[in-house]
């Protein structure tokens, strides 16, 4: 039975007399081209200064003059190196393994470059660490090449020399040693064992006075204090989630940043139905979070009650019982949980994003009483260590006057602190400040020395990501700018004429390596220390807590823990703040790709907003519409947290929202060094009090409309549906592929036939050579959007910018659609009512009687990346009137650029729309100001491929540049092609597995063996379009459709 | 178009013998001078073999100068003993602790000599002895009897003041027709003689049937339109195909002496061409491989060609060309090292491919063996780089359609090619039909 759910992409598509969605479903553009206002307008054509001579006098000489022009070629140089370096052949990229870290964001990639400068960031497959870079590591390649770097140090805004700065700094910590003055190094958590040892020299050096001070910007204070109380180690839980049969999360979006993120491949392994077997997803939580979204069960919940949720799951589990309010729909959903969870057992893992310290502990003491597998407390995260207490008493004391120096390097507390006027106030107590930053910010506008420090392609270092798991990064191209790393700099100011490079290396030699060989660590850019060795050097023993051992299934421990959570206190209306996929604590807020990267949920870009619920919008008269020219506008809100509030905050109304919860993003609203184009959406620090990302709130409306550049409903599909296919594990594992995978049909002389056999066109023999396909697999999609960074890095996509994206001219090559869907027709809604039995399985009431409310207010979420399908029977091709798309033997359609005259003929006439036109210059055009207009920007385009003009389409090619690359390698070797080499940078980038690229005539690669899965079905498959990218069916682990 | 000189076979022999002669007056020399003789004429091969890596007679390279090395070392008190345990292991020489030794070592940057332990005593000598007497400098080119290619360039100046003189008479015949016309009638006038009209007045002029004719002016307009269209395209599709571009570099390079005179294998310097889709510019380090020890142009031992002479490149022009690069890369000739002074050089680009069009030299140069003169043109006679091919799309898929792919060997194409090759009836398939046309190969 396939479901005849409904999908919308918009909860604007809800309303049936919304005429304007009407129109975007079947027209690509709502307004019409207005020809007829220009030319029908007699008056203003006859005022017109310019009459037809004049204008025919221009047309003549400006085609004179540019026929003229063309005929002298331009002379182009060609510069080679003085001395080559050994490893480079100019034309052939080279691949260093390196890692990121930089407070936020830590992972384990390979750069590749060439040339010698940087051009994209892969995934390092070796490592299995943190293996993943998500779409921001993917996009940090274009902070290198960001022109508004700092290009040298300065002091108080005058260039300073390097000499200067060091001769004052050491003049400085001199004159502090002894005096009983503190020296604070305030910065990222850098989880580097090298810079560990640095500071602690540091320390012996300038005395006791020096003190270092871990700020993370989002804190996961609570999840670190309770783990240190429990372990004795100031660290996270890690998870692996590929081990877990049932995953209960509260509030925890572990799909996105939670707990430094890097979850999402293990998640997604468990999800593929393997055996008939699939992990049972179930989420609480307010903020519709791409985890929610992926969840098989969401339950809508404010912060306040999802703790008092998570004490009943304790008390369930540990048959006690506890008090505290729920409704009986959550009620329901606990009871599931709990029977899913005492049937996996070991198998089963709860884990938390409450940003509570009881919370947090309970987790630890369910998941330890679980036993679970998935759990492992032995190699904890390390990649947050930031400490609150620290960082405030860091303040009192600046105010106190008893702060001689300050070093800030990696963070921005004046933008991101939520007493970040407190902090500027001690500043001017503090005689010494030296704040390293790659780039101008709120903080350095503050300081007195602005160290201006390389970005981390530029930089030496080494992390421990997890316990005795290490990793290093390595230089990928030297210092563009006059800039010097914090680490050198400390270096030098303790009169080290050592290099950070060879420190590392001692660090290294002394206490990680054991033996191994460096040179092995450094190509691949990161070591683990065998099992033995970890726990041989620190045993992690969970601290004894009275009676923990053997009573651990007794709750006495945690009683008041318990007693607390399920006691919390319930607010009228919670803030939930949160970070964005796409921005995350707003470090890289002026990268361009970043900040055209549509949101997976809601599909905005270039803003951030706060997300209502339908019923509070209603209540507090907010609203969302679309505009004639297709755009998303939505009403403006004013916020306030204890006396702060935030103005002018675009509200969007989401699906799923918890009723009663708004959530707001981090990393918006910087304004010093950005560029005008990046000063996009609002700050929400300033309310992020006390570090807690919940907040008691009061909201309101606010005057005015918030313009948004949302494509949830651009490039629709016309109508056609069946583009997601979905079914339940149930129906799945019982019924036959033709149930829950319908196979399209046509009527064909009066008899239905399935739609493959029915053909315009007669099929080409494409059993010989390469044939390739690209499979994605619904099921593992998370919807994180690695893969749109990737394809826009490795195919030079250009940035439109939030106007051109509003007009629905964005260019991305593969967006990834978001679907909810919910039950079709209010009559469903009845009959359901009806037959409700029980509060589980078919019939249930469970989250049923949320549905019947209105469809919006907990939908399901289905992710869809939609490219180029490369059709085997592509319409577009036919419809080109000078042939610049065409077909190629092994499946690839083809775009040729320079045959292009831009009719766009082949948009019109993709089912798919998948195609872009280029209606304006994005490189070398100012207009757009991104980083296609500066010598430095333009460094990051791939030259492979050609960076398209005005007036052309462009599409996916399915990196024809990267086949064509493997195929070469192989001639050259005279070797064939083994399965696997095949990539492209979408399915390169993808860790969660959901994209599998490879040549179907390769019977024994897995693409191949994926296409006759079950599962699989093409879009729009009734068009008979026969494309080359097939699907996966979506299985949900749910007993209803 | 150029003749090559054809050379006066009496110079040649006369230069021969006089070589000869001075080779044997200088065996002569050092048999006077030396205390064993040695054959100078076995020397300078084995100097070239062994020694001019590192050293040169007059000039301080590596290693010191070797023009008369044994009158130095004799300076020294050193006999050619010490030369012989020197040459055959200059370390150990050092390692004794030898005074002289150490001196040399130090002098020259530390750097050791390598040890010849393959050369024994009579090597040694004569190579000595080709220090001792060098032969001369090759014998500058007797000046070129000017036979053929003089006569040649006279045909073509003959020819053409033929052509003109011929013209000139037509014109001056012309003329005195007319005249002649003229004066007759002039005459039969002044004798009253009236000269009767043709009966012009009856019959219409040419021109005017012809303009009357509406359908010959419409065959001739739509000749001419049609005319003038083909050859419009013509002129257009000339556009930006810059066929013969030849530009002026900022050194005056040579292919004609690299690849032609000395036979240097192409990707010797062009050694990316196998790995990567562009050739490679060398870098300044891959010509000081061998400039480090090239730093005159001494040419070919006729000296410089008419052609050569005429265009100004003399032996000191090409000298001062490899001086460019000296200057470029930072090489300091009186020290024989580099000075860290060193200044890319901006060569303007030959082979301007469009942005849009992906071609990769490893494909072609590796995987299908295609001689770098196939696309490229007879480089080796080249003195001038230019573009020789149109490098249009046209060119390329020509070739594409009429090239085979290499597949022997090549264990990527056995599947392929064998089940193509069937499917297409042929014995070899082109490149075109293991799909080398299809648009994405190269646009994308």
């Amino acid at each position: 039975m396939a479901s005849n759910k409904k999908y919308w992409k918009s909860e604007a598509e809800l309303n049936p007399n919304d005429s304007i969605v009407e129109t975007l479903r079947h027209n690509e553009f709502v307004q019409d081209i207005p020809v007829d206002d220009f030319l029908g307008d007699k008056e203003n054509l006859a005022s017109s200064s310019t009459n037809r001579r004049d204008f025919l006098k221009y047309v003549g000489f400006s085609t004179a003059a540019a026929t003229l022009a063309a005929c002298e070629g331009p002379v182009t140089k060609s510069i080679p190196y003085v001395v080559q370096p050994e490893s480079i052949i100019p034309g052939v990229a080279n691949y260093y393994a390196t890692t990121i870290a930089n407070g936020y964001d830590f992972a384990s990639v390979l750069v590749r470059t060439r040339e010698g400068r940087p051009i994209s960031i892969l995934n390092n497959t070796d490592s299995k660490t943190n293996g993943s870079a998500n779409a921001r590591v993917n996009a940090s390649v274009l902070n290198l090449y960001d022109s508004t770097r700092l290009q040298g140090p300065t002091l108080n805004g005058e260039a300073v020399a390097w000499g200067d700065l060091d001769a004052a700094v050491k003049m400085k910590l001199g004159s502090l040693k002894g005096s009983g003055k503190e020296i604070a190094l305030l910065t990222q958590t850098y989880a580097s064992p090298s810079t560990k040892r640095l500071i602690s020299e540091f320390k012996d050096m300038y005395g006791s006075n020096v003190n270092h001070v871990i700020y993370d910007t989002i804190s996961q204070e609570a999840a670190l204090n309770a783990f240190e109380k429990r372990y004795g180690i100031r660290a996270l839980a890690d998870y692996d989630l590929s081990k877990a049969e049932v995953i209960v999360s509260f509030g925890a979006d572990f799909l996105g940043d939670w707990q430094g993120g890097g979850f999402d491949a293990g998640y997604s392994k468990g999800r593929i139905p393997q055996h008939g077997k699939m992990s049972k997803h179930i989420q609480f939580e307010s903020n519709m979070s791409l985890s929610g979204a992926n969840a098989d069960n969401r339950i809508p919940l404010k912060p306040s009650e999802q703790k008092v949720a998570l004490a009943n799951l304790y008390a369930k589990l540990s048959n006690s019982s506890v008090g505290g309010e729920l409704s009986e729909g959550v009620k329901a959903a606990l009871d599931l949980a709990v029977d899913k969870i005492k049937k996996a057992g070991s198998k089963a893992v709860v884990v938390t994003g409450l940003d509570d310290e009881n919370a947090q502990a309970i987790v630890l003491a369910i998941n330890e009483m679980l036993g679970s597998v998935s759990y492992n407390s032995n190699e904890p995260i390390l990649t947050r260590q930031g400490d609150i207490k620290a960082v405030n008493a860091l303040i009192d004391s600046m105010k106190a006057g008893r702060v001689g120096a300050i070093f800030i390097d990696g963070v921005n507390p004046v933008y991101s602190l939520p007493n970040s006027d407190e902090f500027v106030e001690g500043l001017k107590n503090v005689s010494l400040s030296v704040n390293f930053s790659t780039n101008e910010n709120e903080t350095t506008s503050v300081s007195q020395y602005v160290a201006a420090s390389s970005h981390y392609l530029e930089s030496w270092g080494d992390v421990e990501i997890k316990k005795g798991h290490f990793a290093l990064t390595q230089p990928t191209i030297k210092e563009l700018f006059d800039t010097r790393q914090f680490q050198s700099s400390l270096l030098k100011w303790m009169g080290s004429d050592k290099s950070y490079y060879d420190f590392i290396k001692e660090t290294w030699a002394s206490s990680i390596l054991g033996g191994s060989d460096w040179d092995q660590a450094l190509h691949d850019g990161f070591y683990v220390k065998s099992k033995l060795e970890t726990i041989v050097d620190d045993v992690i023993a969970p601290i004894v807590v009275e009676g923990d051992s053997e009573a651990s299934l007794s709750p006495v421990p945690l009683a008041s823990s318990l007693r607390a959570l399920a006691s919390a206190s319930n607010s009228e209306m919670e803030l939930v703040l949160y970070p964005k996929t796409g921005m995350g604590d707003g470090q890289m807020a002026n990268n361009p790709w970043l900040q055209e990267f549509p949101d997976p949920i809601t599909r905005v870009s270039w803003d951030n907003y706060v997300t209502v619920s339908k019923s509070d919008a209603e209540k507090l008269g907010f609203v969302n519409e679309n505009v004639a020219n297709g755009g998303l506008d939505g009403s403006y809100a004013k916020i306030t947290v204890d006396g702060v509030s935030v103005d002018k905050v675009p509200v969007i109304i989401q699906p799923g929202q918890a009723v009663g919860s708004i959530g707001l993003s981090f990393g918006y609203g910087k304004k010093v060094g950005m560029k005008s184009e990046m000063q996009t959406g609002v700050n929400a620090y300033p309310l992020y009090q006390n570090f807690s990302n919940v907040q008691s709130v009061s909201i309101e409306k606010s005057e005015g409309n918030h313009e948004f550049a949302c494509v949830q409903l651009h490039k629709t599909l016309m109508g056609r549906g069946d583009i997601i296919k979905e079914t339940t594990l149930e129906i799945f594992n019982t019924k036959d592929a033709k149930d829950w995978n319908v196979q399209p049909v046509v009527s064909l002389d009066h008899q239905e036939v399935a739609a493959t056999s029915v053909d315009l066109w007669d099929s080409f023999d494409r059993s010989i050579g390469h044939h390739f396909n690209l499979s994605i697999d619904l099921n593992a999609c998370t919807g994180c959007g690695a893969c749109v960074i990737a394809c826009h890095a490795e195919n030079n996509v250009p940035v439109v910018g939030k106007d051109e994206v509003r007009k629905s001219r964005d260019m991305h090559w593969l967006r990834i659609d978001r679907y909810y869907s919910s039950e079709d027709t209010f009559e469903g809604d009845n009959i359901k009512k009806d037959e409700f039995d029980g509060l589980t399985g078919d019939k249930g009431s469970l989250g049923g009687f949320g549905e019947l409310e209105h469809p919006a207010s907990n939908p399901q979420v289905a992710f869809q990346p939609v490219m180029c399908q490369h059709c085997n029977h592509a319409p577009c091709e036919t419809v080109c009137p000078v042939a610049a798309t065409s077909h190629g033997r092994q499946g690839q359609n083809h775009m040729a650029y320079n045959r292009c005259v831009g009719t766009r003929y082949c948009a019109n006439n993709c089912p798919y729309k998948v195609r872009r036109f280029n209606w304006f210059l994005y490189n070398n055009n100012d207009e757009f100001d991104y980083h296609m207009n500066n010598d430095l920007g333009k460094m990051v385009i791939n030259p492979d491929v050609t960076v398209r003009s005005r007036g052309v389409m462009e599409k996916c090619s399915m990196c024809m540049q990267m086949t064509q690359k493997t195929i070469l390698d192989a001639k050259r070797d005279g070797r064939v092609i083994k399965d696997g080499e095949f990539q492209t940078a979408c399915s390169a980038a993808c860790s969660s597995g959901a994209m599998i690229f490879g040549d179907i005539n390769d019977k024994h690669s897995k693409v191949a063996e994926l296409k006759e899965s079950d599962r699989m079905y093409h879009l729009l498959e009734h068009v008979g379009t026969k494309p080359n990218v097939f699907y996966h069916v979506k299985v949900r682990n749910t007993e209803e459709v | 178009m150029k003749k090559v000189t054809y050379r006066n076979q009496f110079s040649k022999v006369l230069g021969v013998n006089l070589l000869v002669c001075l080779l044997f007056s200088a065996n002569l020399f050092s048999q006077d001078e030396g205390a064993s003789a040695g054959d100078a004429a076995k020397g300078k091969s084995l100097f070239n073999q062994n020694c001019a890596a590192c050293h040169a007679l007059n000039k301080r390279m590596t290693g010191p100068a070797l023009a008369n090395v044994e009158e130095s070392i004799e300076e020294e008190g050193l006999d050619r003993e010490w030369i012989y345990a020197w040459v055959k292991n200059s370390p150990s020489v050092i390692a004794s602790g030898d005074a002289y030794a150490n001196k040399l070592y130090n002098e020259y940057n530390k750097a050791a000599m390598t040890p010849f332990p393959t050369l024994s005593n009579e090597d040694i000598d004569n190579i000595l002895a080709y220090t001792a007497a060098p032969p001369p400098a090759p014998v500058k080119a007797v000046a070129p009897v000017g036979g053929g290619e003089n006569a040649s360039s006279d045909n073509g100046f003959s020819n053409e003041l033929i052509l003109g003189a011929l013209v000139l008479v037509f014109a001056m015949l012309v003329m005195l027709l007319f005249m002649v016309n003229k004066t007759l009638r002039r005459i039969a006038e002044a004798n009253g003689v009236v000269v009767e009209k043709e009966a012009s007045e009856v019959r219409t002029p040419i021109w005017k049937a012809f303009v009357q004719n509406q359908f010959l002016v419409l065959v001739t307009t739509l000749i001419l339109i049609l005319c003038g269209a083909y050859f419009v395209y013509g002129y257009m599709m000339q556009v930006g195909v810059d066929q013969g571009y030849a530009p002026v570099q900022p050194i005056h390079y040579s292919h004609k002496i690299h690849a032609g005179d000395n036979k240097i294998e192409c990707k010797y310097c062009h050694s990316s061409a196998r790995v990567s889709k562009t050739s490679g510019i060398p870098s300044l380090n891959v010509c000081m491989n061998c400039h480090k020890s090239i730093s005159e142009y001494v040419g070919n031992p006729e000296g410089p060609s008419q052609d050569d002479l005429a265009n100004g490149r003399t032996n000191e022009f090409y000298t001062g060309e490899i001086k460019k690069l000296y200057k470029a890369v930072g090489w300091d000739e009186s020290t024989q090292s580099y000075t860290g002074d060193s200044k890319p050089v901006e060569w303007v680009r030959v082979h301007n491919l469009p942005d849009f069009a992906y071609f990769n030299h490893s494909q072609h140069v590796s995987v299908a063996g295609v001689e770098c003169q196939t696309c490229h043109g007879p480089v080796e006679e080249m003195e001038i780089m230019e573009q020789y091919s149109p490098l249009t799309m046209g060119w390329c898929i020509n070739c594409h359609r009429e090239t085979n792919v290499k597949v022997e060997g090549n264990e990527y194409y056995e599947k392929i090619h064998a089940e193509l090759s069937k499917k297409y009836g042929v014995e070899n398939l082109t490149a075109a039909q293991m799909g080398g046309l299809e648009c994405g190969k190269c646009h994308y």
